[in-house]
């Protein structure tokens, strides 16, 4: 029984991975008053890139590294149309997620269903992964799971109690106000969307390089969609999108945990979209809907203008 | 050295935003041929092919227009929804589950009813069933503030997944021999099609005169004068006594009910039974978001902008034949198109000048 319940913890944890890196990056992406809609293209293009690198050099790590490096770089569509240009930023979003997507099946078209023979390889914390029960859930993981926690944390200590972090998030408070301050409005939001989208292509990469090994078409799954809504769950605060991202990935793992009982795997796939559905109203309901939302969040910035 | 100077433009004309589409379109094609170079492929060869296979033959002009029906009736819902800056990504899943209503009808009743019956009572069915599936993320929104971006968009997954729940289950038909999908409707349940081609005649005008009504809906009347004033200015709006909560409600409903209008004519006119949520639509809930676009928002131009994403659709699956590309470079293509043409409205508001010298 303690063996069951160490292995599904700890598969929530491997679930919840992706999605807490996702949040992370939209979180500051959003806290910059810029709506990235374009994570699941984002993630996507994340995965191929990690996946391609990691089957030709055998280095997981460089596969990292590149997939970081496309994620950034894809995401400067966004940010000039949105920030630059000034354009609607649900569309320009809806419109990098198309190109992402298409961009990662074209690239991959000849890995599909291509097993990866090296992949990033669980590290376990010496000492720390000898504690019972605690030690296999927390200690001996996947390094994006170390990865996740401490950029999540380290995201939360920028936000909060930086002065760049702050400078973000006045920025996507009340961005005239902040550019008298002499601070560089339009810099600030091209930053954050360029680093919140390393952060969902290091997600993407967790899925094809630790999560499964393999790419396929489609296999963010929806995944940076529901990032978006866990960023609305966790108020905009990258240590509550801990909590939200592992809840989400025992949702992922629920589905597993019931398959045996007869319920159709149809309705089970279902669950983490409904689940979405009914947290963001069980928060509406409870009240704090609005709370701790970027005031100026999706409005583009006119430089100069009274 | 030189300095640029943006400033926004104080008169627009019809002919300037038609010209800014254009070369939108223009740009968004040559990026796309960069995209082609960058994987190995003649761009003017792989361009032509698109055009070509589309609308350049008898065979392929007949499957854009087979697949400019959705895309007309979706993008033609969407612009309404998107005119009270309600972003409806929902389509798909409104589409499947008009789909799935009309299929309901037409299997229970198809039998026991003559055509000039069963047809318009699906067809009922289907706008029913895509605009009750609209009308949640309206109410979500409105009474929770729920974000609309979101609440589609997870009912998009849902209901795909309750297509393949059916098929798979409870709707499996005999005929199918253990294989997914339900049974055939009967031969007076389904659509006429011009002969020799899909392209299922009925849901054509259906899509045209919807349009139509629809432009006259926005233009025309005070309902329409009160969505175009939430979307231009939403306090205004306010201030001037519009009730956010009834008219979001029948934006959807009739948004939602458009493209379950386009489930039905892929039910009835092309497949003739439910069968994967992939098969039923290639996407065009999401192309349509595009034609809305390309169209200003306007009903009636979604009938051209509609015809044109119909034609990448066909000509993408061309170049897959013959130049061993990936379904997903459609996708790419219309990314890249939707990114020029909102890129394409910022030198539509804006005019830029160029100063040489100091």
């Amino acid at each position: 029984m303690q063996d069951v319940v160490i292995s599904v913890v700890e598969r929530t944890m491997i679930a919840g991975t992706p999605l807490l890196l996702g949040t992370v990056g939209e979180v500051i992406c959003e806290r910059s008053g810029i709506l990235n809609l374009g994570v699941e293209g984002v993630m996507s293009v994340g995965a191929v890139v990690a996946f391609i690198v990691t089957y030709t050099t055998g280095n997981p790590w460089l596969g990292l590294m590149a997939a970081i490096g496309a994620g950034m770089l894809v995401s400067v569509i966004h940010a000039f149309a949105s920030v630059t240009l000034q354009a609607n930023q649900v569309v320009s979003g809806l419109a990098l997620t198309m190109i992402g997507l298409g961009l990662s099946g074209m690239l991959g078209k000849p890995y599909v269903g291509k097993p990866l023979e090296v992949k990033m390889d669980d590290f376990a914390i010496p000492y720390l992964s000898d504690i019972p029960v605690v030690g296999p859930i927390f200690f001996d993981q996947t390094p994006f799971f170390y990865m996740a926690i401490i950029l999540a944390l380290g995201a939360w200590f920028f936000l909060e109690r930086t002065s760049l972090g702050i400078k973000v998030r006045s920025t996507g408070e009340n961005p005239r106000a902040t550019e008298t301050q002499g601070v560089n409005v339009n810099l600030i939001r091209y930053m954050s969307v360029i680093i919140g989208g390393g952060f969902s292509a290091m997600a993407g990469a967790h899925l094809s390089t630790s999560y499964s090994k393999s790419w396929i078409e489609g296999m963010t799954a929806g995944r940076g969609w529901i990032v978006i809504a866990l960023t609305i769950f966790s108020l905009w605060n990258p240590g509550r999108a801990i909590f939200g991202a592992f809840l989400f990935g025992g949702i992922f793992v629920l589905q597993y945990l019931l398959q045996p009982l007869g319920i159709s795997p149809n309705f089970l796939a279902m669950l983490p979209y409904l689940a979405t559905l009914l947290i963001l109203l069980g928060m509406s309901l409870s009240g704090n809907k609005k709370l701790n939302a970027p005031e100026k969040l999706g409005e583009p910035y006119k430089r100069g203008e009274r | 050295m030189f300095r640029i100077k943006v400033s926004d433009r104080e008169t627009t004309t019809e002919l300037r935003s038609f010209l800014t589409n254009v070369a939108s379109l223009g740009a968004g094609l040559c990026a796309i041929g960069l995209v082609f170079v960058v994987c190995g492929v003649n761009p003017f060869f792989a361009i032509s092919k698109i055009f070509l296979g589309s609308f350049g033959s008898m065979y392929g002009f007949k499957e854009t227009v087979t697949k400019a029906i959705p895309l007309i009736i979706i993008g033609g819902g969407l612009t309404l929804a998107f005119r009270a800056r309600f972003w409806n990504i929902g389509a798909e899943g409104q589409l499947l589950m008009g789909a799935i209503a009309s299929t309901w009808v037409g299997l229970a009743w198809g039998p026991h009813l003559p055509s000039a019956v069963i047809i318009p009572l699906m067809f009922l069915a289907g706008f029913i069933g895509g605009g009750l599936w609209g009308l949640i993320p309206a109410i979500l929104k409105v009474r929770f503030s729920i974000n609309e971006v979101i609440s589609t968009l997870m009912l998009n997954y849902i209901c795909a997944e309750l297509v393949t729940l059916l098929i798979v289950g409870p709707w499996k038909g005999k005929t199918r021999f253990g294989f997914p999908g339900t049974d055939n409707l009967v031969d007076t349940a389904t659509l006429g099609v011009i002969p020799g081609s899909r392209i299922h005649y009925l849901t054509l005008l259906l899509a045209l005169v919807a349009v139509g009504i629809l432009w006259v809906v926005v233009f025309k009347t005070r309902f329409g004068y009160e969505v175009r004033v939430i979307g231009e200015n939403p306090d205004a709006g306010r201030y001037a006594g519009i009730n956010f909560f009834k008219t979001s409600l029948i934006v959807m409903a009739i948004s939602g009910g458009m493209a379950g209008l386009a489930g039905v004519g892929e039910v009835a006119g092309i497949h003739h039974h439910l069968t994967y949520p992939a098969a039923i639509s290639s996407g065009y809930g999401f192309t349509a978001i595009i034609v809305a676009w390309l169209a200003k928002l306007n009903p009636v131009y979604a009938i051209v902008s509609g015809f044109f994403f119909a034609g990448i659709l066909v000509g993408g699956d061309a170049i897959q034949i013959s130049l061993g590309l990936p379904a997903a470079t459609v996708q790419i293509v219309n990314g890249i198109l939707l990114v020029c043409l909102i890129m394409g409205d910022f030198f539509f508001k804006n005019k830029i000048t160029i100063k040489w010298g100091r």
